[in-house]
């Protein structure tokens, strides 16, 4: 009993170190299988505030680009409404936005409290939460891009996972063709580029062709992602990979749009029955 | 005493803001990033029973892990870090130095028992941090090249931090 009571005290470090690094893997796996812990993240109000606060601070040094950037989506937003004026007034053309999409789509602005590019998992912090009404898995764009998925709400915050993590998978469709692709990061080191998967070999790719959201997945069809600087590069034996350049600026983000899909709870209801059924 | 505890929480307080609001946005894309937190590991007295030196570098590594979003990672990373400094300092270090509540600076213990004591540090945070993240060895490569790289940057930026505070302190001890 001494001898075992001796050993013990002389070899404590690694008993010690054992203890605490089998906790933190248990914390580790945990955290990546199951929910977040709410407590350790930064939708957390204590870290949430902080991060709002040095935003704040920092939001000041890229006024021009911000004002810059609302002014270009004012003019494109002008443009469009002029386009639909248009429309209506000529009396020969039926012009009708089909009245089940026109009310699908909800968008929440919020601005985004912390942001980081250099990570192999990347996540946002943004400050609106579920006060403001955004709940978990809702989809992030901006006015140029896709920015991410929701990944957890508090009170007034929100975490969101970005486009630039491992685990996030857009889907997308080519400007020229209707196949169907399925957007993810790919590199994990420059954050300017995506790779679009699973792109059937027979489809014809042409370079600076653009990439837009499929309307699958949990943003609105039609959302432009990136424009493809490389083609392929194989990934297998039938599938094509597309290296494109995203049109998020992701160093450079403030003002995002949440997007609410008023009608999910019906699509998932449906999805689920007849999957039952099945 | 009470200075030593004093002096450790403001450091503490200091470099995770450091972390946090400056070295979180340097980096080379995901090549070489910097994470000078672990100084404040590296310069808790060296008395410290081991227990309580595993619990202070689990709350840091804790701590870093609530701004990073990446809960758990930092935290078996940091306990990696006091494993190794248990070790590195029971074969560096004299026995009287060893019970002394001395912190093991630049200046008191020479550079070049610093310089190989962060280096080695270091790599070992870094290549246990990198490890977990990606948490598979099939990037095998991939994950050693960025914890060499990063650990040269992190070094790098602890001995810049170091130089600064070191001439301060020989300064004060002139006059």
């Amino acid at each position: 009993m001494r001898n075992l009571w001796l050993f013990l005290i002389r070899y404590n470090a690694i008993f010690w170190f054992i203890l605490f690094f089998v906790f933190s893997i248990i914390l580790v796996v945990r955290h990546n299988n199951f929910q977040r812990s709410s407590f350790i993240s930064s939708s957390n109000v204590v870290i949430g505030s902080y991060y709002k606060q040095v935003n704040s601070w920092k939001s000041y040094l890229s006024l021009n680009e911000t004002n810059a950037e609302l002014a270009a989506e004012n003019g494109l937003l002008r443009q469009q409404i002029q386009h639909l004026l248009q429309a209506d007034t000529a009396a020969d053309t039926v012009y009708m936005i089909d009245s089940i999409e026109q009310g699908r789509y909800a968008f929440i602005v919020a601005n985004v409290a912390n942001n980081s590019v250099h990570q192999k998992s990347n996540y946002l912090t943004l400050d609106k939460g579920a006060k403001d009404g955004i709940e978990k898995g809702m989809g992030v764009i901006t006015s140029n891009g896709v920015v991410g998925i929701v990944l957890q709400t508090s009170e007034h915050f929100s975490s969101v996972q970005s486009l630039l993590h491992p685990d996030t998978r857009i889907s997308v469709t080519l400007d020229s063709s209707e196949v169907i692709g399925s957007l993810v990061w790919g590199s994990s080191i420059d954050p300017r580029y995506g790779v679009v998967r699973d792109i059937p070999n027979h489809v014809e790719v042409l370079k600076g062709e653009k990439v837009y959201t499929s309307g699958f997945s949990l943003f609105p069809a039609g959302i432009q992602v990136g424009k493809i600087v490389e083609t392929g590069l194989a990934s297998g034996e039938s599938f094509l990979d597309l290296k494109i350049e995203l049109s998020t600026n992701f160093s450079n983000l403030h003002h995002v749009y949440v997007v609410k899909d008023l009608l999910v709870e019906e699509k998932e209801r449906l999805e689920t029955d007849s999957q039952d059924n099945g | 005493m009470g200075s030593v505890i004093l002096t450790n929480i403001v450091r503490f307080i200091v470099m995770v803001l450091l972390q946090v609001v400056l070295f979180k946005n340097i980096g080379y894309y995901n090549v070489a990033t910097t994470y000078p937190y672990i100084f404040f590991i590296f310069l808790l007295p060296i008395g410290l029973p081991n227990l309580l030196l595993f619990f202070i570098s689990f709350l840091t590594g804790l701590t870093i892990d609530a701004f990073y979003d990446s809960v758990g990672v930092h935290a078996a990373a940091c306990v990696a870090l006091a494993l190794f400094r248990i070790f590195f300092h029971k074969i560096t270090l004299e026995v009287e130095l060893k019970e002394s509540f001395n912190t093991p600076s630049l200046g008191i213990m020479g550079s070049k028992w610093f310089l190989s004591y962060v280096f080695l540090g270091t790599f070992i945070h870094h290549f246990f941090l990198f490890l977990i993240e990606a948490f598979t060895f099939s990037n095998f490569l991939y994950t050693a090249a960025s914890s060499i790289l990063s650990s040269i940057f992190t070094t790098c930026v602890i001995l810049l931090i170091s130089l600064l505070v070191y001439k301060r302190k020989s300064r004060i001890s002139n006059i």
